[in-house]
């Protein structure tokens, strides 16, 4: 009996061997998959364990964290001011997760991220706590405050820019969301979530309305149809008159005429005076006379037809690269399907104010390990040129016309020199929702401009003219430039 | 005449006792699992646990008891099988106990009772020791067992099911799993109808397509057995016991024809019946679907099921583990002190841990294994690899089942899991290995002295 004996033996031997085999598969091969799978809670729990590093703006912690009990997450996030910074700082919450800059840098703020790798190691080592780094941002409280409460009650949001460098000043979004209301993982905290819910809610708080919604620019799209006509050498001369006729016949229509808003006269006027007025006549007949492909190029130069990221995604706006003629024409006046985020119009009025140089915006200007240690720091990187520095002048000049003595004259800063444009954009079927105002500008001092902005105010109810685009959202963007000018 | 006065022909050289070498192995199973203990509790609470002297003289007092029962009534018996079984445990008290610590599992604390289960347990060992005087006693009891383990395989079916398996039966709110002892039961009738049936079923046969097939009435058992096994996956959704019964005839009934036929015809039979019942039976059918996709649950958008959560477990373990009462072992559930209790010793414990408790348990293992080589008659060699090949049977289907390697069946990791019934059927079960090994090992008795021999040294060479 013996000899099968020992192949029992053997077989007995070769059970256990399988599973050791399965064993090193699972805990040694396919360990790390396992580990992070994001559906393993574990990911969580130590995402909460050890307190959060913060977001700092001006050198101040925005965020904070405090410990939690009756949970197996130790410690959650606080918001200080949240429904102001809600649109930087994003949420980070033991029950729904993270987004913006809490998602993006999470591993930074957690502590867990490679570049932190010595520093833990040190922790551990000297028994210390696992600590998380912080994220300092390029942004600006005063701008910031300026912005939300220009905005107030209305609907809307704000962008604003350093031309020079690209640095993110701002970004308001209204209505707000406060993101301490449900960081933690309680009833409570969940109430608050469906809360806010655009299902529950309409207004929609937590959209990111700087970042993450694409509004018709409207007439403040003119700039960018100017910068093609001047780029393209159309006109050299912002003061020589347009050959451009009243009314205006949108190409290759049966007599479809393309208004202008309240009447104006705007025959063979120059570029200076129809961006002051804001000619859809002219501009309609700039654009479609440089023809679709010139005006895709000019505004893809700006930006569009692309994702940002700052390092936060930013949605992408939107210059359609398919329409014919009339189309296009509507399009360069911000119409038909242009669609644009306020930072995207935010970059276009920086490009303009740097003299053409667009830089690459960014919110994030450091990492820090926990023991405050630099872990990494950026820099200031050009984007593109969508014009010359000698065109940019020339359309600085017009935009400044138009705060002098166009309809943007409520944005003017005694002392200041001051560019902008109004846009009031048409939407909805046959224009049946209200308009929205627009408003973009940047301020400039002798040592160069420090700030560009970009408004917009969804609920504009006043009358249909560029007025509003003046009325409701210069009067915002001025106090957000004179925040960052009397820093 | 000589000055020699043993004066046989043959003078015996029997195995050491090695009684000594098992009392310094049992100070290693003792101090681990308490060392362990202090760790759990240095980790959960910063202090060492306050029972940390009581647990640590009452492991202590079980295993000087234990080896001095041994060492008086089964002073040839293995060395090893003692210091492992008390190891186990050991540990599985300890991961209970730590178990115990998370509130948000269900059952409360389960150590105490598993410590009065463990010691009922080894009060068992001792008596099979001190009353079982030689395992070929056994044998009488063929058929009687045969009766008795019928009757506990079938009780189940009358009691209600327990999150799906109907292999408990509930008497006075306590909760017996009749299956755990039926392994042993059956061994004992195995062993006994093989050595009377061995020579018929070997020899009796047909050639057919190369291999020997019995003849219908020593094919009969076989058959019966199959379709009792079947039967009671059916009716108990047990496929893990089952597996394990059928597995275990298959075995002993090779190892005592010697007929290779018989595992093909086993082999066949049982995956045959495993597909047919693993596709038609829900209960088994969605654990076939667990095992495929542990994940499925979660695309399904339910939460991770106890095999998600499972596999997580080892993958977060990673090499070195978490260390003991570091891990997250309360996310696996209700099942968590008893099937799924492997998956604490991987997180825990890491790649390093559980891999040393899989090699402990193949180790016991092979000592029953070689007990089986050494017997020196037909039913103790048959009792001991049955028995053997059942714990290594019974260690692969939980160990597989919770890493993923085969579809989960729920039996307890024996010794480590939580669970009455489990812990004293296996140290009933080390016990009768320690008995038919200390047979084994005995020095041949000496035989009468015959004044006409001179003495003659016959050196073995196995």
């Amino acid at each position: 009996m013996n000899k099968p004996l020992r192949r029992v033996a053997i077989f007995c031997g070769l059970l256990v061997l399988a599973l050791l085999v399965r064993v090193n598969y699972i805990q040694f091969v396919q360990a790390d998959e396992l580990k992070n799978d994001a559906n393993n809670r574990r990911v969580t729990i130590n995402q909460y364990a050890t307190p959060r590093g913060d977001i700092l703006v001006d050198g101040k912690a925005i965020t904070g964290h405090t410990e939690t009990t009756g949970s197996d997450f130790k410690y959650k996030a606080t918001f200080k001011n949240g429904k102001m910074w809600a649109p930087v700082t994003g949420y980070a919450s033991q029950a729904f997760g993270t987004t913006l800059l809490q998602g993006v840098e999470d591993k930074i703020l957690t502590g867990d991220d490679d570049r932190l790798f010595f520093t833990r190691t040190v922790d551990v080592l000297s028994g210390r706590q696992k600590q998380g780094g912080d994220v300092v941002t390029t942004l600006n409280s005063a701008a910031q405050k300026a912005a939300f409460e220009g905005l107030g009650n209305k609907k809307g949001a704000v962008a604003a820019i350093n031309p020079e460098t690209g640095a993110i000043l701002a970004l308001a979004s209204t209505p707000s969301y406060d993101p301490s209301s449900f960081a933690g993982n309680s009833e409570k905290d969940s109430e608050a979530w469906n809360a806010l819910q655009k299902k529950n809610n309409p207004d929609d708080p937590m959209l990111n309305r700087a970042l993450r919604q694409t509004y018709p620019p409207g007439s403040t799209f003119k700039v960018v149809t100017a910068a093609a006509a001047l780029q393209d050498g159309l006109y050299d001369d912002i003061d020589e008159p347009t050959d451009s006729e009243v009314p205006y016949i949108l190409p290759d229509t049966n007599n479809q005429e393309l208004k202008n808003e309240g009447g104006i006269a705007c025959k063979n006027v120059s570029l200076r005076e129809a961006l002051r007025v804001s000619c859809n006549s002219v501009f309609g007949k700039l654009g479609a006379t440089l023809g679709r492909d010139k005006m895709v190029e000019e505004a893809e130069k700006f930006g569009f037809n692309e994702e940002q990221f700052v390092p936060v995604r930013v949605a992408a706006s939107n210059f359609s690269t398919k329409m014919d003629r009339p189309q296009t024409a509507l399009s360069s006046i911000g119409q038909f399907e242009t669609a644009a985020t306020p930072l995207q119009m935010a970059m276009v009025a920086a490009a303009i104010a740097n003299d053409g140089k667009l830089m690459k915006p960014y919110m994030v200007s450091e990492l820090r390990g926990s023991n405050n240690k630099l872990v990494d720091s950026i820099s200031p990187e050009e984007l593109s040129q969508p014009l010359s520095a000698e065109n940019a002048q020339k359309l600085q000049q017009m935009m400044e016309t138009v705060v002098q003595s166009g309809t943007g004259t409520n944005a003017q800063i005694p002392g200041v020199t001051v560019g902008g444009k109004t846009g009031t954009a048409q939407h909805g079927v046959d224009n049946s929702e209200k308009p929205y105002a627009w408003f973009i500008s940047y301020a400039k001092t002798d040592s160069g401009s420090p700030v560009a902005v970009a408004v917009v105010v969804e609920d504009a109810s006043a009358n249909r003219g560029d007025i509003s685009g003046g009325g409701f959202a210069a009067p915002i963007a001025k106090s957000v430039m004179e925040a960052v000018l009397n820093k | 005449m000589s000055v020699v006065t043993n004066t046989t022909t043959i003078t015996s050289v029997g195995a050491p006792s090695r009684r000594n070498t098992e009392l310094a192995l049992l100070v290693f199973a003792v101090l681990i699992p308490v060392f362990a203990y202090a760790n759990v509790g240095l980790a959960k609470k910063g202090t060492l646990p306050a029972g940390m002297l009581a647990y640590g003289l009452g492991l202590g007092a079980i295993a000087v008891v234990a080896h001095l029962v041994v060492r008086k009534f089964a002073p040839y018996a293995d060395p090893l099988m003692l210091p492992i079984a008390t190891l186990l445990n050991g540990m599985g008290l300890v991961f209970i106990w730590r178990l115990d610590q998370e509130p948000r599992l269900p059952g409360g604390a389960s150590a105490p009772t598993q410590l009065m289960w463990s010691t009922l347990g080894v009060a068992l060992f001792l008596g099979v020791l001190v009353f079982l005087k030689d395992h070929r006693i056994l044998q009488r009891y063929t058929y009687i067992s045969m009766v008795v383990a019928l009757v506990l395989l079938i009780l189940p079916v009358f009691f209600p099911p327990v999150y799906g398996a109907r292999i408990w039966i509930t008497i006075a709110g306590m909760s017996i799993q009749p299956g755990e002892f039926v392994k042993i039961i059956i061994a004992v009738f195995f062993a006994g109808y093989l050595m009377v049936k061995r020579d018929a079923l070997a020899l009796a046969s047909r050639r057919f397509m190369g291999m020997y097939l019995p003849r219908g009435r020593d094919l009969g058992p076989i058959l019966v057995i199959w379709a009792l096994s079947i039967l009671i996956l059916v009716f108990e959704t047990d496929l893990g016991t089952s597996l394990l019964f059928f597995g275990l005839f298959v075995i002993m009934l090779y190892v005592a024809t010697e007929r290779t036929s018989w595992i093909v015809f086993g082999l066949l039979l049982s995956v045959g019946g495993a597909v047919v019942v693993g596709s038609f039976e829900s209960h088994v059918h969605s654990r076939v679907e667990d095992w495929l996709n542990p994940f499925r649950t979660i695309e399904a958008g339910q939460g991770a099921s106890q095999p998600a959560q499972a596999m997580w477990a080892f993958g977060s373990g990673g090499l070195f583990g978490s260390g003991l009462g570091q891990g997250y072992s309360r996310l696996i559930g209700f099942a968590a002190k008893s099937d799924y209790i492997l998956a604490t010793v991987g997180e825990e414990l890491g790649l390093a841990g559980l891999m040393g408790i899989l090699l402990l348990y193949a180790l016991l293992v092979e000592r029953g294994a070689r007990t089986a080589l050494a017997a020196r008659d037909p039913f103790g060699k048959l009792l001991a690899i049955g028995l053997s090949g059942a714990f290594a049977l019974q260690v692969f289907v939980v160990a597989g089942g919770v890493t993923g390697l085969i579809p989960l069946t729920g039996m307890t990791m024996p010794f480590l899991a939580q669970g009455g019934s489990s812990v004293i059927a296996n140290w009933a079960l080390v016990a009768i290995l320690l008995r038919i090994s200390d047979t084994a090992r005995r020095p041949a008795p000496t035989p009468a002295s015959s004044p006409d021999a001179e003495p003659t040294q016959v050196v073995r060479t196995q």
